[in-house]
């Protein structure tokens, strides 16, 4: 069982209390109904998966109930960090070697 | 009887406190802090057990938990039948009664032995290769009769009576495994002042101290000094000692799970303790010192009882006081045995001889045997055991070859080695290494805060090892926030130390196709299996594991994993490393169902929703069903009516006079905010802004692609606020997906959304009378026509509480949904069944709500719907806002295949025998004399028998459903196709005048 920090509660909890929700950064297009076909897929059915380092979006559901969106590595499984919900995508990451 | 092994003076037990038990009907006596092991060995019985598929007569390896033969069923009475203990580690109680395994009749007489004779018939991968075809006769036949067969315990028949027991810690320093090292470990991070967890798996601490005769610490006695230091650990605030602790996986984030044997050792637990306890343990720093595992030599026979690992001969006497023999053999390839065989030979027990397969090793040890007078033949190799339920002699060769001697003896020793137990480290995701030197894996690269130390990490002798793991602790407790600790590091005056040995088959092993050297002894995988399985091609140790069984027994191949990994590296002519060894799995041994369960089972399984009226329901016959957690009444039989008489009954009581129905279980959410409207506007497909205060609308919910997610009736009691309900099944997440668009794409939005699912009771009222049932207990609300119309709400009081009342209709009669706070709920439903009782109306159950629902053609989402199915779709277009610019799925709506043609719609079907009941998803097609596979337009998704309307109804979604009115369509079925009408949706009324009827 993984432990996350709450950036909202400002403590670690464990992932029991979590849910993972997808994906972090798509952000739902303002004028949604224009959207090309080829837009709307990208937005709504192509996730990236990759093997490392994902930015992802996770509720603490049984604790705050907030959204906010974490840092993983999908090998590790060790959260890199986590930061509220509209907070930009973090440009460094903290222990990242270059 | 006598237990005339047990040698005076010897062993640490006391011998005044003897304790009474049974091993297969025969009454023996052992003493307190023997485990059964030792006491049957002390009574002189080595037979304990059958081997699973050759059923070959089995004794103790080992004195510790990687035992892999003496595996034995502990009854404690009717229903505590506990298979597969291993007899090494079961402490003894009086009156403990314990009956060999796999043996039928007797365990000296097996019929099951055949398999031993029989045995070219059972080489590596046998049943993969032998029970192939014909395909049926698997599961049917072979399987049976292979479990039957090769079997270990029996499992009990009975509800587990005992209780377990769970805990959550958290600590700075965790200390898995309490032998010299761990407790050096232990001590060191104490002593900073941070909590430390120390468990070890044994009944005592000490670790191998528990036979090393010849250590001194802090000027003590080893064994002694580590009693000495576990007291004082116990006595410190920051430390919890957990012996009987078995740590069984190492999980992410250094979250570890111990399970502490609570009652298992004793005569009489109690009903107040539980059995077993399962912490799950969160540490800041990991200490791993889990020591090293001895390994048997590979050669013919070595499995007959009387043949064991010398530090268990040495742990039996030098801790037990039992020798396990009297003219007792010893084979090894390094110089611990040397060490079992003078405690032995000083105890008095003869050693007959002394077989070393290196050439000319020297040492203190080697000089010690010597001057003790026993005889040491270098450079030869047992190359086989002689005897059958006990062994009786060994048979002595130069290793090269030459002539054979036989040395009668009634047991031996062996050493192959030591294996340190990376099983920790390596479920923690460490990656090992293999010391080429020292022939060994060992830590290499670490994954987690943790730090291995003493024999586990490949560190030879006490000394070095107590340094290390005192360091470790230290540094360890230091980096989880610890001041720096002033205690003094244990000093080490005497302590053994060896290393090397050897891997794989020793001369003895074969290679003759008969010779069964065991490598594996629960599995039954011998030296001749791994070659055999390389030579069929499985080159990866992960096949050769597979194909063998080697190493997939309940004993996780402690014992027989390097030695299997050897001989298959051998025969590959590969280095060991190139090889690799197998993955480590949790658990480290055996975890019972029980201490994982913990208190979750019978009604603390999983939670039971009931609702306000559930004892009024069951005190008036309900019969329940289980919707999601909720009970909810399916339906209220009268004496003498099934299921059958009482729906038709309860449907056409509220068409004809009115009904009550429990529907508390749909979800509730209240939508309050200045800007409440707007959100509704983006979550749902409807117009909300407009929408008066005081009415109420169905409302449609989409996800992002278009299709329908959610629906139901929406009120809007204020401006500023809405009573949003959904689908039963549906309520958490529909919560979760406005929650998750309120707080990340739409956060402009003022609004606060509330669960009150829990806080309304509500009792539907419907049919023609319900305003008259209603209306007498009412105060505040006008809930005349035109004062309060169909889809409208009020608040207002009933039998004198708040109520919000909503005139609304599931069923297409006039009717009433009464939210009462849920405190109130049963009182408020006693007072309308009173009003309803003047009136002759009926309660009535989800089973009638549904057949109701489906004569007015109103659908469910998730069961006329399924993820697939648009507004459009279901016939629902007209709840979609044609001029909105945006709501959650406009854009998915739009996409080319949602406006294709030939989608599946949502009709109405009547069979052409008004008498036949369609089977809910029955599949439909338009050419019923089409060759299978048939191409299927559709299915239908509800269907029941209707009272009201004579005959049986049912809805489909059925491609391009809408341009096939009246047509026939065909539901081919086991036992004949069945015609069917496409038709509208709505059965019952279709103008819809009975809402105000
Ligand atoms: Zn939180």
């Amino acid at each position: 069982m993984l432990l996350i920090r709450c950036p909202y509660c400002e403590e670690e909890r464990p992932e029991l209390e979590f849910r993972n929700a997808g994906e972090a950064h798509i952000a739902r297009p303002t004028n949604i109904a224009a959207e090309s076909d080829d837009d709307f897929e990208k937005f709504f059915f192509i996730r990236a998966n990759p093997k490392g380092v994902i930015y992802e979006r996770w509720r603490h559901i049984h604790g705050c109930a907030r959204f906010f969106n974490a840092v993983r590595d999908t090998v590790t499984d060790k959260f890199v960090m986590t930061y509220k919900a509209g907070e930009p995508k973090p440009a460094k990451l903290p222990g990242a070697s270059k | 009887m006598n237990a005339v092994f047990r040698i005076s003076g010897a062993g640490r037990l006391s011998q005044a406190k003897t304790a009474s038990f049974s091993f297969d009907d025969r009454p023996y006596t052992g003493i307190e802090g023997d485990t059964l092991a030792s006491a049957l060995l002390a009574n002189g019985v080595h037979l304990v057990g059958r081997s699973f598929k050759y059923h070959r007569p089995r004794g103790f390896l080992s004195a510790g938990a990687e035992e892999p033969n003496a595996l034995v069923q502990i009854v404690r009475d009717d229903a505590r039948k506990t298979p597969n203990v291993r007899a090494t580690v079961q402490e003894l109680y009086d009156g403990l009664t314990a009956n060999s395994q796999n043996r039928w009749p007797s365990l000296a007489f097996d019929v099951g032995a055949v398999n031993d004779i029989a045995s070219p018939m059972f080489s590596a991968g046998f049943y993969y290769k032998t029970f192939m075809w014909p395909k049926w006769a698997w599961k049917d036949l072979y399987e049976p009769k292979i479990r039957a067969a090769a079997g270990l315990g029996v499992s009990p028949d009975k509800p587990d009576p005992d209780h377990y027991a769970a805990r959550y810690a958290h600590c700075e320093v965790l200390v898995l495994g309490g032998g010299a090292a761990g407790i050096a470990a232990a001590l060191a991070a104490a002593e900073t002042g941070v909590r430390v967890i120390l468990a070890d798996e044994q009944a005592e601490f000490g670790g191998s101290l528990r036979f090393e005769s010849g250590a001194r610490i802090d000027g003590q006695d080893g064994y002694a000094w580590a009693q000495a230091a576990i007291a004082k650990l116990k006595a410190m605030d920051n430390v919890r000692v957990l012996s009987r602790t078995t740590a069984f996986g190492y999980y992410a984030q250094n979250f570890v799970g111990l399970v502490e044997r609570v009652s298992d050792h004793l005569k009489s637990p109690g009903r107040e303790l539980a059995r077993e306890r399962l912490w799950q343990v969160r540490a800041k720093r990991v200490v791993i010192a889990t020591g090293a595992i001895e390994r048997h030599m590979v050669f013919a026979n070595n499995d007959r009882p009387g043949v064991m690992l010398a530090s268990a001969a040495r742990t039996y006497l030098n801790h037990y006081g039992v020798a396990v023999g009297r003219n007792i053999g010893v084979y090894t390839a390094n110089d611990s045995a040397y060490a079992a065989a003078i405690d032995l030979k000083k105890a008095g027990i003869n050693i007959a001889a002394i077989v070393d397969l290196r050439d000319n090793p020297a040492g203190p040890v080697i000089d010690e045997a010597r001057a003790l007078g026993i005889e040491i033949n270098f450079g030869r190799a047992v190359v086989s055991a002689g005897g059958k339920l006990r062994v009786s002699s060994m048979s002595v060769q130069p290793k090269n070859g030459g002539g054979e001697r036989t040395i009668p003896v009634d047991a031996i020793l062996m050493s192959a080695g030591w294996t340190p137990s990376v099983h920790l480290f390596s479920q923690s995701r460490g990656k090992v290494a293999f010391n080429d030197e020292t022939k060994r894996f060992v830590p290499g690269t670490y994954a987690q805060d943790c730090v291995s130390v003493g024999a586990c990490n490949g560190t030879d002798g006490l000394a070095a090892s107590v340094d290390e793991a005192f360091a470790a602790g230290a540094k360890a407790a230091k980096e989880a926030g610890g001041k720096v600790g002033k205690g003094a590091k244990p000093k080490v005056d005497a302590g053994e130390s060896w290393s090397r040995g050897m891997l794989g088959a020793a001369p003895g092993a074969g290679p003759g196709t008969t010779v069964k050297a065991f490598v594996d002894f629960q599995n039954d995988v011998t030296a001749k299996d791994i070659r055999q399985a390389v030579h069929e091609g499985m080159h990866s140790i992960e096949h050769v594991k597979r194909f063998t069984t080697n190493g997939m027994a309940t004993d996780q191949g402690k014992t027989s994993n390097m030695h299997g990994l050897a001989i298959a590296a051998e025969e590959l002519g590969k280095p060991i490393p190139q090889v690799g060894l197998t993955t480590f799995r949790a658990p480290y041994t055996p975890v019972t169902f029980g201490s994982i369960v913990g208190h979750a089972r019978g009604a603390l399984f999983d939670p039971t929703r009931r609702t306000a009226t559930h004892g009024w329901a069951a005190s008036h016959g309900a019969v329940f069903e289980d919707v999601g957690h909720w009970k909810r009444a399916w339906y209220f039989p009268k004496a003498g009516e099934d299921m059958h008489a009482a729906v038709n009954r309860e449907c056409v009581t509220v068409r004809k006079v009115g009904g009550l129905f429990d529907a508390s279980t749909l979800g509730k959410i209240e939508v309050v905010g200045p800007d409440a409207a707007k959100f509704m506007e983006l979550l749902y497909t409807n117009p909300w802004e407009k929408l008066e205060t005081g009415r109420c609308r169905y409302g449609i919910m989409l996800r992002e692609d278009g299709f329908v997610y959610d629906d139901g009736v929406v009120g809007r009691l204020a401006p500023d606020r809405f009573h949003v309900t959904t689908t039963t099944g549906g309520a958490p997440r529909v919560m979760n997906h406005m929650e998750d668009y309120l707080q990340t794409e739409f956060p402009h939005l003022n609004v606060w959304l509330t669960s009150i699912t829990e806080q309304w009771a509500v009792i539907a009222v419907q049919g023609p009378k319900s305003r008259d049932i209603i209306a007498p207990l009412v105060e505040g609300i006008d809930m005349s026509d035109e004062a309060m119309p169909h889809m409208s709400v009020r608040e207002g009081r009933i039998c004198g509480v708040p109520t919000r009342l909503f005139r609304m209709s599931f069923t297409g009669e006039r009717g009433f949904e009464i939210n009462v706070p849920a405190d109130y709920g049963e009182a408020v439903w006693e007072a309308l069944w009173a009003e309803g009782q003047k009136h002759g109306a009926t309660a009535y159950g989800t089973e009638t709500m549904h057949v109701l629902r489906a004569e007015k053609g109103y659908i469910i989402v998730g069961q006329d719907t399924d993820g697939t199915v648009t507004p459009n779709d279901a016939g629902l277009d007209w709840a979609v806002g044609k001029k909105k610019t945006d709501f959650v799925g406009i854009r998915g709506l739009t996409r080319p295949d949602l406006v294709a043609k030939g989608r599946k719609q949502l009709v109405g079907l009547k069979t052409k025998d008004p008498k036949v009941v369609l089977e809910e998803g029955a599949q439909i097609v338009a050419d019923p004399k089409q060759l299978i596979p048939m191409k299927m337009i559709g299915h239908v998704t509800s269907s029941y028998w209707s009272e009201n309307c004579g005959r049986s109804i049912a809805l489909a979604l059925v491609a391009g459903g809408r341009d096939r009115m009246g047509e026939t369509l065909y539901v081919p079925m086991p036992n004949g196709t069945i015609e069917v009408e496409v038709t509208g949706m709505v059965f019952v009324d279709e103008k819809g005048e009975r809402l105000n009827g």
